[in-house]
């Protein structure tokens, strides 16, 4: 299976998408567009064979100062054969935002989550876009290419505990009253 | 009334006694943060035995430990976690910060890594390398020993 032959069954199953096959050599590559990206993913998932079922992977590129500066490229998998696949975004630099796949594949969570922390790419309808890897109180995106890798600042020392006291001593009770029923079964 | 056999009794003080003390039970924390943790772990089992220095005791918690040994490179989000380890820790404790990337951030000089661990924490005892063989460390261990039995137990006013 490669490429022309995978976008040979999809264009009919996602209604005005233009697919472009991509130029690696490793595993079939198509190139969507951001606005059929979810159309084409529900058509991978259900409407093709062998069924593209697990997203492997969503990383990023950044090909700045070229244009489009984002790639976001998804990994797939077939289960029910060996076929493996790639799909690659391309997003303007001026509005790096695309749709999320995780009512396709609940897996792009975490993944999406890891592209938005260092790539600063939106991705809509997440629900739970929040940084995974960096601090939460972190400013700007890492792994652009324009972000000062060697950045010096003072490192943060002092987190406040996230639990409440009051939640910390209801904790303690718990866990002393949980031992005490414990001994009074080994008796 | 004399004595014809000699008592065995040696005298000394307090300072040195809880000092010998002190330094010959060297409790760590287990606490390892990349590569050089493989080492450390490498030199508390039994080819290089720090059992022999009285440190072989790695404790799972902070309350029940003397010494840290910062066994690798600490990211910024990493920092406040290790703070609070080392504010766990009862009095007296100490800090070894092990290997170039806690000592100095080594090759990792960006955003990520604390460039230095003597930012978050005192640190008593650098040990170069990358990462330090066991000996290495050791030797560190022992310098900490030196360092713990000049301490006084007393601090004269003034």
């Amino acid at each position: 299976m490669d490429a022309r032959s995978i976008i040979a069954a999809l264009t009919p199953a996602v209604p005005g998408v233009e697919l472009q096959p991509g130029s690696a050599t490793d595993r079939p590559t198509v190139i969507v567009p951001r606005e059929h990206l979810l159309a084409t993913a529900r058509a991978l998932r259900e409407r093709v064979s062998p069924r593209f079922d697990v997203l492997v992977e969503v990383t990023g590129v950044d090909r700045w100062p070229a244009e489009p500066r984002f790639e976001i490229v998804y990994h797939l998998v077939a289960t029910g054969g060996p076929e493996k696949l790639r799909l690659k975004v391309l997003l303007a630099g001026d509005d790096p935002r695309v749709t999320s796949v995780q009512a396709v594949w609940p897996s792009a969570n975490w993944l999406e989550r890891e592209v938005w922390d260092l790539f600063g790419v939106v991705f809509e309808e997440h629900g739970d876009l929040r940084r995974i890897l960096m601090p939460e109180d972190w400013e700007g995106h890492p792994l652009r290419k324009d972000y000062p890798v060697q950045i010096s600042m003072k490192p943060k020392v002092y987190e406040p505990l996230q639990l409440t006291e009051r939640e910390f001593q209801a904790n303690i009770v718990a866990d002393r009253d949980a031992r005490g029923d414990q001994r009074r079964q080994e008796r | 009334m004399a004595f014809d056999v000699e008592i065995p009794v040696l005298t000394t003080t307090v300072e040195k006694m809880v000092n010998w003390a002190r330094q010959g039970s060297i409790w760590p924390v287990t606490f390892g943060l990349a590569c050089c943790a493989i080492e450390m772990m490498s030199m508390s089992a039994s080819r290089y035995d720090i059992a022999r220095f009285g440190a072989e005791v790695f404790r799972g918690s902070p309350r029940q430990s003397d010494l840290m040994i910062v066994a690798g490179r600490l990211s910024r989000k990493m920092a406040p976690a290790l703070r609070r380890i080392y504010d766990q820790m009862p009095e007296p404790k100490w800090v070894i910060s092990m290997g170039a990337c806690a000592s100095s951030g080594g090759v990792f000089d960006n955003y990520a890594i604390v460039q230095g661990v003597d930012q978050i924490v005192p640190v008593d005892v650098f040990v170069p390398g990358c990462p330090p063989r066991p000996e290495s460390l050791i030797y560190g261990i022992m310098q900490l020993q030196k360092k713990i039995g000049q301490s006084k137990l007393v601090v004269k006013a003034g």
